[in-house]
């Protein structure tokens, strides 16, 4: 195997005393001292600090916008070309079959397209915009670090650093100075809750990270809080929700499709695996992603099979991710069931240790998010 | 008190033993979030899976860490599992066992042989 890759922030997570686990070719840290559960419900109350900085930024460069976004359209079933200046949006690009390659956030900032991709999915994902992308400038920003910075005290804690901050909204982009350094900010992330997203040069990126721990209102954050907050936010991980075998249709991911790309559209399909998931979008699926509420307290973890009833032997489907949601204060899974199982409020069972356990299927997200729209 | 190598403790108290499972452990397995415990009174063998707890990371199973009779089990766990991590070896505890031979205590590590397994 070979080595892992550290962060600019691994000396850091090591002081603070972070475990650390092998995640996507890096060693990152999947808790701190305070533990999971402490860490979660501090971010959901305060706010949280995460290193995200194994993940892939990218810069797309062309003449002007428009011609790198009519290019970026040919990867993705997004309104590239629509997206107004400073703004970001979600994506994903996906496949002849209309699988999902990765997800994806990607924002329009003026002179160019900037992207976030997955850390396990970078490499692929930068080969394919550079053999799908014409004429178009692929960038790979190795000069800089990304910090997530989430939680209800973050516009507060972020605003006293870099003045701006609290003007932005849900899903704005915007270039923050602190103490002379460019930070790149984008208003998202990935727990449910208002936060940004911080792009910061390597050299700074540790003393930023310092300067935002010194307020009693942050915590550091590992991987295993993560999870857990991304899943009570419903958001896919990709890898385990969702694949190069699950269409955007089966992912229940079509809100990220917007009406320009789709049948009657303006610029209708032109994306891989339109025909198949434009199909899917008028005639259905044959499953469907959802969210699952155990009535009891057992988590139903990811490979568990589902089931119509207590005895039948035919599976309708498997959970992709489960954990305990500490801020549900109870279990919670997300998975894929069969089209005519899929409805809110099925009753549906799990394999748990070779007991059937009941499920209930739940709108998702399992906690409301507090964006700042 | 004495320690098995899967990281129980038992303490005698009476003609009982009480069992649970280690500081070390519970920092190992995180915050608990599930216990599932037998129904007492309940005969069991030396490596019987009694206990299912679940962890922010994952699933594990107890053992009966000798031969007897599980009398009574800590069902404040059950309804509070991050009691084990707080008091792994006070509040935290699992289940009251009647030994077969109680005797066998003698073959289980002391406090030392436990420690040094752990460093």
């Amino acid at each position: 195997m070979s080595e892992l890759s550290r962060t600019p922030l691994y000396d850091l997570h090591v002081e603070l005393g972070a475990k650390m686990v092998p995640f996507a070719g890096y060693n990152m840290p999947v808790q701190y001292p305070l533990g999971v559960m402490k860490e979660h419900l501090f971010c959901r109350a305060n706010a949280g600090l995460f290193d995200v900085s194994h993940m892939g930024q990218v810069i797309l460069r062309g003449a002007d916008y428009s011609d790198v976004a009519r290019a970026f359209e040919g990867l993705v079933p997004m309104d590239v070309l629509g997206l107004g200046l400073n703004r970001q949006r979600y994506g994903f690009f996906t496949n002849d079959a209309g699988g999902i390659e990765d997800d994806l956030m990607f924002a329009n900032r003026g002179d160019h397209l900037f992207v976030v991709v997955n850390a396990a999915c970078k490499v692929a994902d930068i080969a394919r915009m550079k053999a799908g992308l014409s004429g178009v400038e692929v960038i790979e920003v190795t000069d800089r670090a990304l910090l997530a910075l989430q939680g209800p005290k973050a516009e507060r804690v972020l605003e006293a650093l870099a003045p701006g901050a609290a003007e932005m909204r849900f899903m704005d982009v915007a270039t923050l100075s602190w103490n002379g350094v460019d930070l790149w900010v984008s208003r998202s992330g990935y727990t449910g809750e208002d936060g940004y997203e911080i792009s910061v040069p390597n050299a700074n990126a540790a003393d930023l990270a310092r300067a935002l721990l010194a307020s009693d209102d942050v915590e550091p954050i590992g991987l295993g809080a993560r999870d857990s907050l991304r899943l009570e936010a419903g958001l896919c991980l990709y890898g385990n929700d969702i694949d190069a075998t699950t269409t955007p249709v089966e992912a229940a991911l079509t809100w990220g499709i917007q009406k320009a790309r789709r049948t009657g559209g303006d610029r209708a399909g032109g994306f891989p695996g339109a025909e198949q998931i434009l199909r899917e979008m008028a005639e259905g699926a044959t499953r469907k992603r959802v969210g699952l509420r155990p009535e009891g307290r057992a988590p139903m973890r990811a490979g568990t099979l589902l089931y119509a009833d207590e005895s039948s032997d035919q599976t309708i489907g498997k959970v992709t991710s489960g954990a305990f949601g500490p801020s549900i204060e109870g279990p919670m899974s997300m998975g894929y069931v069969d089209k005519d199982q899929s409805a809110t409020g099925t009753r549906i069972f799990a394999d748990v240790r070779g007991k059937r356990m009941p499920a209930e299927v739940v709108a998702m997200p399992f906690l409301p998010a507090n964006f700042k729209r | 008190m004495k320690f098995t190598e899967e990281h129980e403790w038992l303490l005698p108290e009476g003609d009982l033993v009480v069992v649970g499972i280690t500081a070390h452990a519970a920092e190992q397995l995180g915050d608990l979030v599930f216990v599932e415990l037998p129904e007492a009174p309940m005969t069991v063998s030396k490596d019987d899976e009694v206990v299912v707890i679940e962890s922010v990371k994952a699933a594990s199973d107890i053992m009966a860490p000798l031969d007897g009779e599980i009398v009574e089990v800590n069902e404040a766990i059950v309804d509070n599992p991050t009691l084990v991590n707080e008091d792994p070896l006070g509040e935290g505890w699992f289940f009251k066992m009647k030994l077969a031979d109680p005797s066998e205590m003698d073959g289980l590590l002391d406090e030392a042989a436990y420690k040094a397994l752990i460093d």
